[in-house]
């Protein structure tokens, strides 16, 4: 029963939430730079093309009228057009995301494999060099530019020792190993910087939980110290871990904009990219509007994932 | 298992428990090592800036096709890039540029920000809703995207750069100000101000705000280190600095074409990003430590 009112509050937040993203995209959007049309065809294009670029876009509309529509559009499904593509803005972003979901999935795998494991060897080992070694490396990996990285890979990995593709990708369909091994580097890349926050969060919140008086009995039960560790003190443990781990995994499906840049990967960043480029202003519009609700929801199912973890949070 | 005791009986002693810096301090001295190191860093980096500043170096825009791609010598420091421009002044003054958009942005998302979550603490109510629900929005777009949003439609530049990046850390500013706030707002030394007469504005800047800084300060070093790394990003991109301006992100798209044959054009505009967000980790790191009510 709880539970029901805890999720029937998160829902009414996610709401409330999910239209706030979408006012200040419109706002950004249309009042900021005063006149799309023109940021679109340039300063001195023909008055007439002007004009009916402005009837076609709806512009010569009164501001809350164009919101309404935009905002009634958004609730259909339907994210704009691309103009410079001539096709509808969803469609385009359906066929970027299997490219961005992949590498988003395999990232966060790394990620949780790599940090979980080391931050709580840290933890159980606080004191002892291993310990020192650990949040060292974890500095440094917080401190290092992904792009960077991301380049360094491709000169040691695809130029001096030849083992991986420098970029580029092939469809999952057509050749399921080589799309894995596209991926690998960027994965790599984009992990590092997590796996060193992460691993920060897991040692300090292990480390809270370790000290607690529960774990104090289970030793003197004589419980085995394995189960100590995991079953008892990193399950407790998990919340900011689960809090850092959702939104590290929004902020990589949110298109990863840089590392696709730099590994040439045809996902939903460049895109967003090639659009700017093309000063495609809908299709801009359409992808930071997705990229801003799949961060929402992302929150949300983290927010559910608390209910489950801890039932205390429910009566908050 | 046994450390772990060690910690109990260190913290019943009064010292702290976990330190995730690089000098782990148990106490308050160590945690000035990581400040002083921090603040060493950073002054290397500035010193590199004024040198640039002071044109002690030769300018970061003259070209010598005659020597591209000069590996490091005598008479360029760090070899020479794709058009004979010397690599050590560039980075020197993309130091400066670097230092500028990081300052402006972490200024201006602080000042808007502590505003903004202060009105919000303080007030509370229909105020705190409103405010913090527009800043909840505003979360939802990652920091590179909404900077990537705004210079997309406020064109590419330094000062729009700087508002960009300002705008994208906002809301982390908002949000630790109005915890600050709020639970100053319920301690006693407000009530009793308050009893006393005095009015609201004197009990922000004279009780609340002194003893909200602590946080906010030790957030501008992250903003200021997360700022470098966007602007790094934004202009790897092509949307942040424009020529003639040398900047870090923009040295590495263009070296990249070239990183076969030299490398050094790849390496060192990275390690320089690396160097001084990791002084700003450190300064950071060392000042949270060194703050934090639990330390002795």
């Amino acid at each position: 029963m709880v539970a029901l009112q805890y999720l029937s509050r998160r829902t009414a937040a996610l709401l409330v939430t999910l239209v706030i993203a979408c006012t200040i995209t419109f706002v950004v959007f249309h009042i900021i730079p005063g006149d799309p049309a023109l940021l679109m065809l340039g300063t001195e294009a023909d008055p007439e093309v002007l004009t009916g670029l402005r009837q076609e876009l709806g512009l010569d509309l009164p501001l809350h009228v164009q919101y309404l529509n935009w905002l009634k559009a958004v609730l259909a499904g339907d994210l704009g057009f691309s103009t410079r593509l001539k096709r509808p803005v969803a469609g385009l972003i359906g066929e970027r995301l299997p490219v961005t979901i992949s590498l988003a999935v395999l990232s966060m795998l790394l990620t949780l494999v790599i940090s979980i494991p080391a931050g709580a060897y840290a933890a159980t080992h606080h004191g002892q060099p291993i310990d020192y070694i650990i949040v060292f490396a974890s500095q440094i990996g917080m401190a290092i530019p992904h792009f960077w990285l991301g380049i360094l890979l491709i000169l040691l990995f695809s130029m001096y020792w030849k083992v991986l593709p420098p970029g580029g990708f092939v469809q999952w369909s057509a050749d399921p190993w080589k799309a894995f091994l596209s991926l690998v580097l960027p994965a790599f890349a984009l992990a590092t910087h997590r796996v060193a926050s992460l691993t920060r969060i897991t040692r300090a919140s292990m480390l809270d939980a370790l000290t607690q008086d529960y774990i104090r009995t289970g030793q003197s039960k004589g419980l085995p110290k394995l189960s100590l560790i995991y079953k008892h003190a990193l399950k407790n443990s998990l919340m900011p871990i689960v809090t850092v781990a959702g939104m590290q995994f929004a902020s990589l499906l949110a298109g990863s904009i840089v590392a696709e840049e730099v590994f040439a990967l045809p996902g939903l960043g460049r895109l967003l990219l090639q659009a700017i480029g093309y000063r495609d202003l809908p299709l801009v519009q359409g992808i930071a509007l997705f990229i801003a609700i799949v961060v929402v929801l992302v929150n949300f199912v983290t927010d559910i994932l608390y209910m489950i973890l801890d039932p205390r949070v429910r009566y908050k | 298992m046994a450390v772990v005791w060690k910690e109990k009986q260190l913290e019943a002693e009064g010292r702290g428990k976990e330190r995730a810096s690089l000098f782990q301090p148990p106490c308050k001295r160590a945690s000035r090592v990581n400040i002083c190191v921090g603040a060493v860093m950073l002054l290397a980096i500035a010193a590199l800036a004024v040198i640039s500043a002071l044109s002690i170096v030769s300018p970061p825009n003259a070209m010598d096709i005659r020597a591209r791609l000069v590996p490091p010598s005598k008479e360029h420091l760090l070899g020479t890039d794709h058009f004979g421009r010397d690599l050590f002044s560039r980075v020197a003054y993309g130091g400066r540029v670097a230092l500028k958009v990081g300052l402006g942005s972490t200024v201006m998302a602080a000042l808007l920000g502590v505003s903004l979550g202060g009105w919000a603490g303080y007030r509370g109510g229909w105020w705190d809703e409103t405010i913090m629900r527009i800043v909840d929005g505003l979360m939802a777009f990652p920091g590179v995207l909404f900077a990537i949003m705004l210079v997309t439609v406020l064109g590419p530049g330094m000062k729009n750069t700087i508002l960009a990046i300002g705008f994208a850390n906002l809301p982390l500013f908002a949000r630790i100000t109005r915890a600050s706030f709020l639970s100053a707002r319920n301690t006693l030394y407000v009530e009793a101000a308050r009893a006393l007469g005095a009015r609201p504005r004197h009990i922000v800047w004279r009780h609340v705000f002194p003893n909200s800084i602590g946080p906010i300060v030790v957030q501008a070093t992250v903003t200021c280190s997360t700022a470098i790394l966007t602007e790094a990003s934004l202009s790897y991109l092509g949307l942040g600095i424009q020529p003639p301006y040398p900047s870090w992100g923009r040295m590495l798209k263009e070296a990249q074409p070239y990183m076969g044959r030299a490398p050094w054009l790849v390496l060192v505009p990275g390690l320089a990003v690396f160097f001084t967000v990791i002084a700003l980790n450190l300064l950071g790191d060392g000042l949270r430590d060194w703050l934090d009510p639990n330390t002795r």
